[in-house]
């Protein structure tokens, strides 16, 4: 690399105070991560449906706020109707495997036109709770929904059409969660379980009438 | 909107149920649309996605952050820098990382040529599924340039693996400056060529305008994103709305459509062709000089937290939600496909058309199964 300090002679004068260097040659300092509370885009969510908010974060300038399971349906409703929320961007989920009180995370990221903000909202899921599905407020929601019930299992109840969209039907386990194995699984055996007898690993050599 | 599970319970007799694709030219890749269809009308139409699905979004949770990168190169194929550069701009928000300016115009200059040469692609790809076959060589031979610019640079024509957390792993190459500049100076001339085959073409109107229609209103609700969303009059481009790199430091204008129809569509991309080479234009006269690589800790390590960004790419808004948990590899790294989202609204789109309309539909999403499926 060409951009290296010069080295100033030796028993020369003592460096003046350097310039400041620029910031691509500092080390980076990461965002920290703030309770956002007292922040405009949660206190109208609070203000709109009180005591929605369990939780609150602002990292690197993006809201999070952790909603109860039980109030999702509403805070749509209200983000959408009443807060403008009109656009929503996506919608996944992250599985923390070991963590207690709802291996899931569903995450909700949306978007307001009018002064172009996002705010992200979240809930936690157990293995098996279902989730009111977002379908009837987004249309867009209906894909995402399938991909997250596809790569996790996670249930949205009142989905009009909640099967798989990646994976085919039939497709034995859900690869994003974490105990999936990247290897993958051997895909033969819940369809030809006569075939491929449960517990069996991937064979070689086309045995097998399938 | 009811989604019949089994399509072949049909209640009038009258219709037909059509499996179209996987293996069909027109589809832009493994797509299969479950049609049904009275008489050449369509009713109703599913598309089932996810033949080209290679896990992803599992195998990034297994690399380095530097070491996902070629996996984003192979979401959206026609359209590696722009994925390349969704992904780092991740990872250099969430650690406070500043591009050195040289590194951000160069960046741009990738992401601007490939937005031209996705363009390229499905307008000839596009006007040969509706039945004009002249453009698709016409354009192609202006890709193939573009494609030798990137060899150049990175050795890479599709695949580009281009940039990296801090910047990008190596400066331009003597002389490139001047071959781009050739490039984008005898562009728009052939811009002009192709529009006088097609936009005033009668048969192109009549295959165009009106054909798959969509509100803004309707777009907003549908998440589309990028020309979709243009079309239909929304002014609304993340390049404006969240600048990234350097995108506030050029000029230039969305184009939008009125109608949402797919000739709009056409209209919008043609103009964002324009519009790519006016902002080229700009980085190539103020390239600045200095570093192309932040100085960033060997092993990229973002502190735990969540964060979601995105780029304007050629398709739409492609966004990554990274979720990381202090380590060096991503505990969830996740994808906002924007051809995904757009494909989702073809069964709005192609309703009560013919199924000749929805070739022209499937084009005019401009959809690459790499990325829905991923």
């Amino acid at each position: 690399m060409n951009d290296q300090p010069t080295v100033p002679p030796q028993g020369g004068e003592p460096a003046a105070p350097a310039a400041p260097r620029p910031p691509w040659e500092e080390k980076p300092v990461p965002p920290a991560a703030q309770d956002a509370r007292a922040h405009t885009q949660v206190r109208e969510l609070e203000q709109a449906l009180p005591g929605i908010v369990v939780e609150a974060t602002e990292f690197a300038g993006q809201v999070t706020v952790l909603l109860p399971l039980a109030r999702l349906a509403e805070a749509w409703r209200a983000a959408k109707d009443t807060l403008g929320y009109r656009y929503l961007v996506d919608l996944t989920a992250v599985d923390w495997k070991e963590r207690e009180g709802g291996r899931f995370d569903v995450v909700y990221w949306l978007h307001r036109h009018a002064d172009e903000r996002r705010l992200r909202l979240k809930v936690r899921v157990a293995e098996g709770a279902e989730v009111p599905s977002a379908t009837a407020v987004w249309k867009v929601a209906n894909w995402m929904e399938r991909e997250v019930y596809d790569m996790f299992g996670v249930h949205f109840a009142g989905h009009p059409n909640l099967e798989r969209i990646l994976t085919w039907e039939g497709f034995n386990g859900h690869p994003l969660r974490k105990d999936f194995p990247v290897e993958g699984i051997d895909t033969g055996a819940a369809i030809y379980p006569d075939v491929f007898p449960p517990g069996g690993g991937p064979r070689g050599g086309g045995e097998g009438e399938a | 909107m009811s989604e019949p599970r089994d399509l072949h319970v049909f209640s009038d007799s009258e219709e037909m149920e059509i499996s179209f694709g996987p293996q069909h030219p027109a589809t832009h890749g493994v797509l299969r649309v479950m049609v049904r269809v009275d008489g050449e009308k369509i009713t109703y139409a599913k598309p089932v996605i996810g033949y080209l699905h290679r896990g992803t979004e599992k195998l990034f949770e297994r690399e380095t952050y530097n070491g996902c990168i070629p996996h984003t190169d192979r979401m959206d194929y026609t359209a590696a820098a722009t994925n390349n550069q969704g992904l780092v701009g991740a990872v250099e928000t969430m650690m406070g990382v500043t591009v050195p300016p040289r590194a951000a115009y160069i960046r741009m200059i990738l992401a601007e040529l490939q937005r031209i040469a996705s363009h390229i692609i499905w307008l000839g790809t596009h006007a040969l599924d509706i039945g004009a076959q002249s453009p698709f060589f016409y354009t192609f031979e202006e890709r193939e340039k573009i494609l030798d610019l990137y060899e150049e640079y990175c050795g890479a024509r599709l695949t580009l693996n281009c940039m990296r957390v801090g910047g990008l792993p190596y400066d331009l190459p003597e002389g490139w400056v001047g071959r781009c500049r050739a490039f984008i100076d005898q562009f728009p001339g052939k811009l002009a060529d192709w529009e006088t085959l097609l936009t005033g073409n009668r048969i192109w109107k009549l295959r165009t305008i009106g054909v798959g229609v969509i509100s803004a209103a309707d777009a907003v609700e549908w998440g589309l994103t990028g020309p979709p969303l243009r079309g239909s009059g929304l002014k609304w481009d993340i390049r404006k709305v969240f600048p990234y790199d350097r995108y506030n430091e050029v000029e230039f204008d969305i184009p939008t459509g009125k109608n949402g129809d797919t000739y709009d569509r056409y209209l919008v991309r043609m103009e964002e062709m324009r519009q790519s080479v006016r902002i080229l234009r700009q980085c190539l006269d103020r390239l600045p000089d200095g570093p192309v690589m932040a100085k960033v800790p060997k092993v990229i390590k973002p502190p735990a937290g969540e964060l979601y960004f995105s780029v304007e790419g050629p398709k739409g808004e492609l966004g990554y939600y990274v979720v990381a948990d202090g380590s060096d590899k991503p505990y969830r790294l996740h994808v906002r496909p924007a051809c995904f989202i757009n494909l989702q609204a073809l069964p709005e789109l192609v309703r009560g058309h013919l199924i000749a309309d929805m070739i022209a539909v499937i084009g005019t999403l401009d959809i690459v199964l790499g990325e829905i499926d991923r």
